[in-house]
């Protein structure tokens, strides 16, 4: 039943690589999300226009043009950028950076999930009483002790059931990674479909592997949703 | 630079390449959302139907199609449809060999999933009060559904159904992936003819988000009309 005619090898470097992908673009979504809620709650409206620019241009375009443009163009951007480096320097930095799938497809899933993230974190860090700010400020801790104490402990809290829904949706989007041509689950069973002439044989085990991994990280979300809960009473 | 892009833009084919485009993309996304939002509404009452035999192989499919990448989905569907026994001798090959149709299936298949459990939402949320004060109207199973628990159900899942559309709208730049002519592929149409990445695929992506403004306009208009009484004050 599962003979995979020699592509159970290549299929599983693939469902590895969508993990990596889809765990680089978190940190990734995870960090801008934070910055992004910041500027977005913060009294300065350059951060704040900024980070509402952010938000609503990633979010109206779709994924995949995003992906597209810097797949095709982000070579062109990261030269330009050193070529002005040369010249600026008078030639004494003089680097080539290699521009790959890799990077495009992390980046691009990164910014775009960090856009959604924006809006979760903004929601959370509204959520939390502004009386546990205050009493943090009497007590003389300083803006980072409190973000890092107060704020982000419970911030937490009202955060994880959004955080777990983009990543399920994050998790299905890098699947569009095999189109810019990256080797992961999808483009490998596509081309052992076509070349074996048996579609549903590869795409059946790669659908089973994403609802096996949709799976595992929702008994992971409950688990984390009981230890950011800890100490508040359901009522 | 900007020598190019003054050239690709003063070429009256551009927006032609552009137009047939989004052409396609909104009558695909039209058409999928209207099949799809037609099958989602049974789908979602038997869906909160107390019988299990009824509302199990209904969460089943709801959970395949929103568990799995539409791009998996829709090569499933493409590659899948050739090798049906038989059915290139069939009259069906004719409609089903063109990318068109295997991707409006797919397209339809996963709104409908998706539009099932926001449905199935709202009805499931439906005021206890309102359903007993139907009953004691002496209203039938049928007559309820029909004039109060659809009605209201559907006004309340106009804000996620308006994500619905969003989403299927970005979504739907895969199917430039199995050869349509959408609005992605005139982006990189563009791109190949001048080699010109950012021209090609910025202005394709401006013409999406005027795309998603236009939907949010009308479905703010819509909230403001149907769901004015539950609007704070």
């Amino acid at each position: 039943m599962f003979d995979f005619e020699g592509y159970g090898p290549g299929l599983f470097q693939g469902a590895l690589l969508t993990m990596e992908l889809a765990a680089l673009s978190l940190i990734i979504a995870f960090t801008l999300g934070l910055l992004g809620a910041v500027g977005k709650l913060s009294k300065n409206p350059i951060a704040k226009g900024l980070a509402t620019a952010y938000t609503t241009i990633i979010r109206g375009v779709p994924d995949l043009v995003w992906m597209m443009l810097l797949f095709f163009g982000g070579q062109i951007m990261v030269n330009t950028f050193f070529d002005w480096l040369y010249n600026f320097s008078d030639g004494s930095i003089d680097i080539f950076f290699p521009f790959n799938e890799f990077l495009a497809g992390v980046l691009t899933i990164g910014f775009i999930f960090g856009a959604y993230m924006t809006e979760t974190f903004r929601g959370a860090f509204m959520a939390v009483d502004a009386g546990q700010i205050e009493a943090g400020k009497a007590y003389g801790m300083s803006n980072i002790k409190i973000f890092k104490r107060i704020m982000f402990p419970q911030m937490m809290r009202h955060a994880i059931p959004g955080i777990a829904n983009n990543w399920q949706v994050l998790l299905k989007t890098t699947a569009l990674v095999s189109i810019i041509g990256l080797a992961d689950m999808v483009r490998l069973a596509t081309e052992a479909a076509k070349s074996t002439g048996e579609p549903f044989k590869f795409f059946i085990p790669v659908a089973i592997v994403y609802l096996g991994l949709a799976a595992i990280s929702d008994l992971f979300f409950k688990k984390l949703t009981t230890v950011y809960s800890a100490g508040v009473v359901k009522g | 630079m900007f020598e190019s892009t003054l050239e690709i833009f003063s070429n009256p084919d551009t927006y032609l390449t552009y137009w047939d485009g989004t052409v396609i993309t909104v009558q695909m996304v039209f058409l999928s959302l209207l099949v799809g939002g037609a099958i989602a509404v049974p789908l979602a009452i038997l869906r909160t139907s107390k019988n299990r035999w009824i509302n199990t192989p209904i969460w089943v499919f709801t959970y395949l199609f929103r568990g799995t990448p539409l791009l998996v989905q829709l090569y499933m569907i493409y590659y899948g449809v050739a090798l049906i026994e038989g059915i290139q001798q069939t009259f069906w090959w004719t409609i089903l060999k063109e990318a068109f149709y295997p991707c409006l299936i797919a397209f339809t298949l996963n709104t409908a999933a998706y539009t099932t459990e926001i449905f199935r939402g709202t009805i499931e949320t439906t005021p206890r009060g309102e359903i007993e004060a139907a009953k004691a109207y002496g209203m039938s199973w049928g007559k309820r559904m029909q004039r109060i628990i659809l009605p209201s159900a559907f006004r309340r899942a106009i804000p996620a159904y308006s994500n619905e559309v969003i989403f299927m709208l970005h979504a739907s730049a895969i199917a430039s992936t199995v050869t349509i002519a959408d609005l992605l592929n005139a982006g990189r149409l563009i791109y190949a003819r001048y080699y010109a990445p950012f021209d090609g695929f910025i202005f394709a992506g401006i013409i999406y988000l005027c795309l998603t403004f236009g939907i949010l306009a009308v479905f703010k208009q819509l909230e403001k009309r149907m769901l004015g009484h539950l609007q704070p004050r």
